[in-house]
Order: C-alpha cells, then structure tokens, then sequence
C-alpha cells in the first residue's frame, strides 16, 4: 500500500528506529555473551574458540542444583501466578468482590519486585512480623525459632515473592485482553445450558482468554527463570539460582570467571529456551486433558473445590500483601524495635533525616529517568499507531511479537554483552544511556498498555476533524491526544513503575555511577540497614504509585466539565 | 543487516585499540598535582555496607571540596570485586584512560589480582606530604597487603581487626577461642554463625579458625601449595564440620554479611557476633540498634588484622584528585576523626609520635561512649595468610559445602 500523502519522515522511520531500539541491542548483548562463551574474547586473551570454559562452568560447584533450582522456581511461580488468576476470575468475575480484587491489585503492579521482596521478608523471616505475632501467644519463642526460611534452599521465599508480584501483572493483562473476546454473552449462554459460574468460565472463557495472554505468560516464565533482584534478596543462596550465579561471576576479580560468566548467561538463554518448551508442552497436555474434560460435560463438578480454593488464594494474596506493605511502613519510621514486640517501641523520622544523602541522589535519578524513558516510550508509542491509522494497516501483530523480545530474552543473559559494547563506545556510566537502556523494557509495556485504547478510539471523531479542514497533525494533536489524555497518562504510569523497577540494565549500563533506589534497595538489602532498606523499598513504591495518582486524577480534573470523556 | 554485523563485531571485539599514552602526573611536584586536581571528579568506589563509614566518606568529600576544589562521588559497591570487574571490563573494551573508577577501597585478593594485571597506577604512596606520618616501622600491616609488598601502589587509610560482641545480659561467659565457639555451638544449637564465605568477613573467620588450628603458622604466609593444601586445611574442614549441624539454620544458609550478623544479634537469633570494625558493637548501640549491654572483646591469643588501602586504577581519569584524596585521608585530622569511636572507631595508620603535640591532641577524645575494649594492635594483631589462602580456601568451601 502506498503511504498516504503528507506523511511526514518521522512516520515513515519510526518502526526502523523501533525495530533498532528493541532488537540491536539485544542482538549485540547476545553476540558479546555467545563469543566470549566459546572462548573468542581477545582484550581477555582469549583468542581461538574453546569449550573448556564451558568445562570449567560445569564443574563449578553447585552448577546442578543451581539449575535444577532454576527450573523449578521458574515454573512453579509462573504455575502458581497463573492459577491464582485463573481462580480469581473463575470464582469471582462479575461480582462485587471482583471489582474489590481488582482495585486492590492495580495498585499492587506498581510496587517494583525488589520491594515485595523486601516486604515479604520482613514479614516471614524467623524475626518477621508473623513470628512475632505468634510469639505473643508462644512464650517458648521468645527468640525467633531457627527456622531458613528466607532464602531457603527449595527457592519457596522467592516463589512467594515471585508470585505476589506476577499474579497482579497477569490478572491485570487478562482484564485487558477480556473486551477481545467477548466473554458474557458466550457465558450467558453456558448458563442458560446449566453450566454454574465458576465452571462456565474455566469452560468457555478461559480457552479463548489464555491465548490473549499467552505472552505474558511467557513473559513471566522468562523473567522467572532468570531473576537476579529478587533472588538477591529473598533467593536461595548456596547456591543460587543461575541468574544470580551468572551475576556474581561477572563481578569476580579473577578475569577467567569473566568466561564463565558467559557461559552461565548462554546457560540461562538455553534454559529459557528448555523452560518455554516445557510450559508449551505442558500446555498441550492441558489442552487433551481439558478437552475430555469439556467433552464430559459436567455442569457442577469442581465448582466447590474451585471456589474454597479462590477464596484461599484470594485472602493469602491480599493478607501478605498487606502485611509486606505494613512491615516496610513500619521499619521506616521504626524507633528501638526488638524482637518479640510486634510493634516498634516509638515511632520516628531519624532514619529519614540521618540518611537523606543517601537516598536523595538515588530518588531523584529514577525520577529523571523513569520520566525520561516513559515519555520518550510514549512519543515512539504513539508515532507508531498513528502510522497505522496514515496507512490503514495493522501493524499490531508482528510488533507486538517483536515488542516482547526484549521481555523473553533474559535481561542476565543479554546485557553483560551489551555493557562491553557500550564501555568500548565510551557510552556507559552516563545517566542518557540508562535511560536508553531502560526504554529497551519500558517501550514493550507502554505499548501493550495505550494500544488498545488506541484502537477502541472511535475513528469519526478524527475524520470529523479532517472533514472540517484539520491536517492530520492537527487531528492527532488536539482531537485524539487530548480525548485519549486518561490513557496516555495510563500508558506513561506504567512505563514510569516498569522502569523505577529496573535493576541490572541500571546497575550494568550506570557502571553504579547513576544510582537509582532500585540499585541502593538491593545494595543494601542483604543485611543493610534494616530502617534505610525500609525507607528506600517505601520510596521505590511510591514513586510508581505517584504517577498512578496522576494518571486518575489529572484526567479527572481536566475533564471536570466534559461528563462525555472517558477519564479511566 | 548483512553489512551490520561485522559492524557490530568489531565494536564488540576490537580490542587492540589504539592506546594513547596518558599524560602521566608529574608526581614530583605536589604543588602541580594541586593544581591539576583542582576542578576534577573522583569517582571513589568504596564498600558501602556501613552507614558510619558512609557518612565519613561523605564528610571527606565535603573537605576535599572545601579545600581542594576536587568533587568526590562515592560510588557505592556491596563488594569491592565489583569495582575490580569494572576495571577489568574497561580493560577489555579498550578503555586506557579516560576509565570510569578513579579511586578504589581495595585490599587483599582484589589488590593482588590488579596489581598482578599492571591494572594499577603507581608508584604514587611515597609522594603524598602525609604519607611521612604513616607508621610504616610499628605497623608493617600498612606495607605489605595479605603478605604482598605494597610497593608504592596503594595508600593505607585504615587498619581493620576481628572483633567479637555479644550481649552481657544473654550471655554471660562467650567463647574466647575459636574451639570453645564451637563447643559453645554444641550446648547451644543454632546459636552461632558466620557470614558467608564469598563476603570478606566470612572469609576472615574461616582465616581464623585456620590460624588458630594450623600446626605452624608460618606457612600461611606462603602462597599454598598444591601438594600441601589439602593436610593444611584438614583441620578446618574437620571444624566446620562439626560446627555446621549445630550451627544458626544448620549451617544450610549464611548471613551476608557483617551487617546482617549483627541484625541477627539484635534480632536474638545468634549469641556471638564479630566484625572487622572495632567499634561496631558501640556505633550500633549509639543508633538504637543493639541494646546497650552488647560488649566486645578479641580472642584470647588474638584476631586477624590487616590495613584497608586505597588504589588508582591504571586508566582513572583523575588520577591527581584522587592522590589530594588519599593524602587527605592520611592528614592527622582525618585520621583522628575516623578513630573517633563515634563516628567510625577505625584505628589509624599513623605514628602518633611523628605528629605535633597538637595534631597528637586531636586523637585524644575522650574514649566514654564506647563499650569497646579498647584494642591495642601490638598484643592481639595476627598477621593476615597470603591472599591465594583466601581464595583458595573460598573454592575448597564452596567446593565441599555449596554444591550439597
């Protein structure tokens, strides 16, 4: 098709610049981590390929298990996530707790995964919140019981954190891909057969809606195999989960592990790759399974099972939810706290006046570039749909798998890469390459969010404009733009809570010199002081939560008077 | 695309770059190193898992750039090898000057591996005023690194000591040996720890327990041989295993580090805490973290100790600030105020003798807030083993406990 006349240069560039801006940068990081893994890295002296490093990774201790750990913790919080939102809406779609459930999760995909981990171990730790509640009835536990429960050996600490994090990133992603598929009039009609709610929906709705969210789900397998933040703070550490293993061999002084590191970090990418093999094998299995299961046609069986089993996971979700919220609002403004006292002795602000330096700095550049990446996320964003809306094309398909390369390839696996590219371009430890790196991970989901809208946008409006003698320009800029405000600012919230959360691409394209309160919460997490932990974990939430804030009420407040525009 | 990738290869791998010959300090001249290093930026990449010891960085960055015009960034590392794969990385990009780390809190494994790499710059120690001050002859820790002659590369600043601290009021007799802990673990299951071994005060510990255990000690100041390892280190391994079953959470899971062994003192799930600073006990009471009955004390026939150095990478990029640092750090007034137990308690590099009678006062605050022993280096220093014990001890360890 011809592109339409009057589209500008930009139009016609911006999905090679997009296509640069999610694939270059993976494809380089992947190729810097492949060569020096098969021993091709000559500044290191590795000049001929090899496999012996592969040899040496092999015989590292722990390597098995650390892999094994890998897959399990993998799978199992990706498992748990899913059937959390699955019970979720089977149980609860259309009710008045649903839109409750709801409300309270939106919140919760703000808070970035290094906070929950922080909460969570605040609350489960022998010392915890919960072993102190518990102590006031046992008076035996007037020391915490010697109990590994944080950073315990089977990774559970960490699916639990894995889990809070990703069934509210996934329920939220199923509300938005519901509208495409029309759920109620087919559950309508599954009633009126005599199907009960519950099973109508795991039956007729749930088929159809797992293939709308069936990258994200594997996005969340991806990222569960191959975490580093969280598992830093609440993973199992001898040994570790590969991430974490790739991760501290990179900072090992001895110039071989570097070659080890590279290994580890293909290791990942297989392991990926093996995982979502695995979940798609899995996936036809359930498909067979679930397939004789519908042909039976049971109208009741299960319904009970399924709703105790949702009335559970919806109480356990919210109550550590709660509770983790709770511990790090505490520990931030806690006084002399000892345990088995289940609140602090006196409350105060000290931690926050002695330590100002050092989460000023930090605060103010994960505003800068969280602000930085998401608009400019934004900008490409909407030059993109508007392309689509010159030409009358939907390019939605193939950009949407493209947007999810950089969510499926381990960030582990391709950045240490990328990090010797930007160093051998004198491009690191400057705060514009951060924020070029975070929008690598900001643009998938700031697309994911404002395209929808985007679409459902009833294309009159603007052909009224142009019918009365507006440029295209001038129809995107003050007919569409202004009406679609709630879902911009939506779109640039999501981006702003994706990047605050970002830790190794921060860490390893900052060289450490760009601080965020993501990068000094996991420096300090491991044993840091608890209170300065609290206060940076509290701040890395609400920085996301704040432009949440924004994004409901600024909307609110413009469109006061125009009861016509949609402000959510 | 096709046209792209050698593109992209040779930015990745182009490795042999063109190396321009810095112009290096003339370090004769201090006055000319002032004047160089006015205006520029140190970035000093220092362990930062201590508040106190972060807010005397911050208070000498306040005084470089109050007196030198040098801005100092402190770049805020959970472990030191991080700031070493840095340098390590520039190395292989190619990057020979203009690198991203100026000053580096460096010593032990970490100094051996740059210095052995010629990743250092130096000698440069010598030329700084206040080096004069530094009591090279009553305190041969501060030029010799885990045994590794200094030679001029890097500059003391602190020296360090294995402490103990535990709770009067939980604990009345601790164990003042490193056998009598872990009979003291054995009457008292998971009771005891240590942090984790690739954290440098995990490390020191099983350094310790090796020192104490070892027939002749001599040898820990040979680098290992691989012939002898094995026998040398039985009796620590015979140790750990007896101690790990009774250990804090069976030995199955570690501590961080020294920050989070002294969270799980406060918290009441250990008994016996150590650290390399000696006055954490009394800092952390200051701050309301421990109760004010926790005391400290060295082991009977002595702790390991070792001095805490400060390196200038081979391509910083400012490498006459980060000199101005260094001697600034070794100037009597900040000696003095990082010996203050108040603020850091951390002993100092100097001869007091060589000092004037009034820079010597400035050491003489009055010592009241402190629960501390006072330590004096001479009767309870023991000398660190060569640092490929360190390392080689780390790999044995994660070798026989890491992988079950």
């Amino acid at each position: 098709m011809n592109p339409s006349k009057g589209e500008g240069l930009w139009l016609r560039l911006v999905p090679a610049v997009v296509f640069i801006i999610l694939v270059v940068p993976t494809a380089c990081g992947l190729l810097g981590v492949f060569l020096p893994a098969f021993g091709y890295f000559p500044a290191l002296g590795g000049s001929e390929f090899t496999l012996q490093h592969w040899r040496l990774l092999l015989e590292a201790p722990g390597l098995f298990r650390s892999v094994i750990l890998t897959i399990w913790i993998g799978l199992a919080s990706t498992v748990l996530s899913l059937a959390t939102v699955v019970l979720l809406f089977a149980q609860f779609h259309d009710t008045r707790v649903f839109w409750l459930v709801r409300r309270t999760l939106s919140p919760l995909l703000s808070i970035p995964h290094v906070a929950i981990a922080i909460g969570l171990a605040l609350v489960i730790a022998p010392s915890g919140l919960l072993f102190r509640f518990v102590a006031q009835f046992l008076p035996d536990l007037d020391v915490p019981p010697d109990l590994l429960i944080v950073h315990d050996r089977m990774g559970l600490s960490l699916i639990g954190a894995l889990v809070l994090k990703e069934a509210p990133f996934l329920f939220l992603m199923s509300l938005a891909a519901l509208p495409q598929i029309n759920p109620t009039q087919s559950l309508a009609t599954a009633r009126t057969i005599g199907y009960t709610p519950t099973i109508a929906w795991i039956k007729v709705v749930l088929p159809r809606l797992y293939r709308q969210i069936r990258l994200p789900v594997l996005a969340v397998l991806a990222y569960s195999l191959s975490v580093v933040d969280a598992a830093l703070i609440v993973g199992p550490t001898t040994p570790p989960p590969l991430g974490v293993a790739v991760f501290k061999w990179m900072s090992e002084p001895e110039l071989r592990d570097r070659f080890i590191a590279a290994a580890g970090a293909v290791l990942v990418l297989c392991i990926t790759l093996f995982g979502t093999t695995l979940w798609i094998g899995l996936e036809r299995l359930l498909i067979l399974l679930g397939r004789r299961w519908l042909e039976l046609g049971s109208r009741k069986q299960g319904a009970k099972a399924i709703s105790i089993a949702a009335y559970a996971v919806g109480i356990l979700l919210l109550t550590f939810i709660l509770l983790s919220a709770g511990a790090i609002l505490l520990w931030a403004f806690a006084g002399n706290w000892p345990y088995p006292n289940v609140a602090p002795d006196f409350l105060t602000a000290a931690t926050w006046n002695t330590n100002s330096r050092q989460f000023l700095w930090p605060l103010f550049n994960a505003l800068i570039i969280g602000g930085a990446a998401s608009l400019l996320a934004l900008a490409f964003t909407v030059s993109l749909l508007e392309r689509d809306v010159h030409r009358r094309t939907n390019t939605q398909d193939w950009m949407r798998n493209l947007l999810y390369v950089p969510l499926i390839v381990p960030q582990i696996a391709f950045l240490p890469g990328m990090q010797i590219l930007l160093i051998a371009l004198h491009l690191d430890s400057n705060i514009y390459s951060v924020i070029a790196a975070h929008l690598v991970f900001v643009l998938p989901y700031v697309y994911l969010s404002l395209s929808d809208p985007w679409a459902h946008f009833d294309d009159r409006y603007r052909q009224t404009a142009m019918a009365m003698g507006a440029t295209p320009r001038r129809a995107l800029f003050r007919v569409r733009l202004p009406m679609l405000l709630a879902a911009l600012l939506t779109a640039a919230a999501v981006g702003f809570a994706v990047s605050v959360g970002q830790y190794l691409p921060t860490l390893l394209v900052g060289a450490g010199r760009v601080p965020t309160v993501t990068t000094e919460a996991v420096a300090l997490a491991s044993g840091g002081d608890r209170r300065l932990v609290a206060v940076l974990a509290m701040l890395q939430s609400l920085l996301p939560l704040g432009a949440f804030l924004v994004a409901v009420f600024v909307p609110l407040i413009v469109f006061r008077n125009r009861r016509g525009v949609r402000t959510t | 695309m096709h046209r792209l990738v050698p593109c992209i290869i040779a930015f990745i791998l182009q490795l042999s770059p063109a190396v321009s010959q810095e112009t290096s300090p003339r370090l004769g001249d201090w006055a000319d190193v002032l004047a160089r290093a006015r205006g520029q930026t140190v970035y000093w990449n220092a362990w930062a898992g201590e508040q106190a010891i972060n807010r005397y960085i911050a208070w000498a960055a306040q005084e470089v750039s109050k007196r030198y015009g040098i801005k100092v960034e402190h770049v805020k590392l959970s472990d030191t090898s991080e700031a070493v794969a840095k340098i390590i990385t520039e190395k292989a990009a190619g990057r020979d000057k203009g690198g991203s780390v100026d000053l580096i809190w460096i010593n032990g494994p970490n100094f051996a591996s740059l210095k052995d790499k010629g990743l250092l710059f130096g000698p440069w120690v010598d030329k700084l005023p206040n080096y004069r001050f530094a009591d090279v002859i009553g305190k041969p820790v501060i030029t010799r690194d885990f045994t590794l002659p200094t030679e001029g590369f890097e500059s003391p600043w602190d020296i360090a000591q294995l402490v103990f601290y535990y709770d009067r009021s939980r604990t009345p007799a601790p164990p003042r040996t490193t056998e009598a802990l872990l009979q003291y673990a054995k009457t008292h299951p998971g009771r005891i720890t240590y942090p984790d071994v690739q954290n440098f005060l995990g490390a020191t510990f099983l350094k310790q327990v090796l020192i104490e255990l070892v027939e002749d000690r001599s040898v820990l100041q040979e680098p290992p041989l691989d012939a002898d390892f094995a026998r040398l280190t039985a009796p620590l391994w015979a140790f750990l295993d007896e101690l790990h079953p009774v250990a804090w959470r069976s030995g199955k899971a570690f501590p961080a580090n020294s920050a989070e062994l002294r969270q799980l003192l406060a918290d009441r799930e250990i008994d016996i805490a150590f650290s390399f600073n000696p006055s954490e006990a009394s800092l952390a009471i200051a701050r309301g973290e421990l109760p004010a009955s926790v005391s400290s004390y060295v082991l009977d026939g002595g702790t390991i100790a070792n001095a805490n150095f400060l390196a200038i990478p081979y391509n910083a990029s400012s490498k006459e600030g980060a000199m101005v640092v260094a001697d600034f750090l070794l100037s009597p007034q900040a000696q003095a105020r990082k010996q203050d137990p108040s603020v850091w308690g951390g002993l100092t590099v100097l001869s007091l003798s060589k000092l004037s009678s009034d820079d010597r006062r400035l050491f003489e605050t009055p010592n009241t807030a402190t629960v501390v022993r006072p330590v004096t280096e001479a009767e309870s220093a023991l000398p660190e083993p060569h640092a490929r014990w360190m390392t080689r001890i780390i790999q044995a360890w994660l070798q026989r406990y890491a992988s079950k």
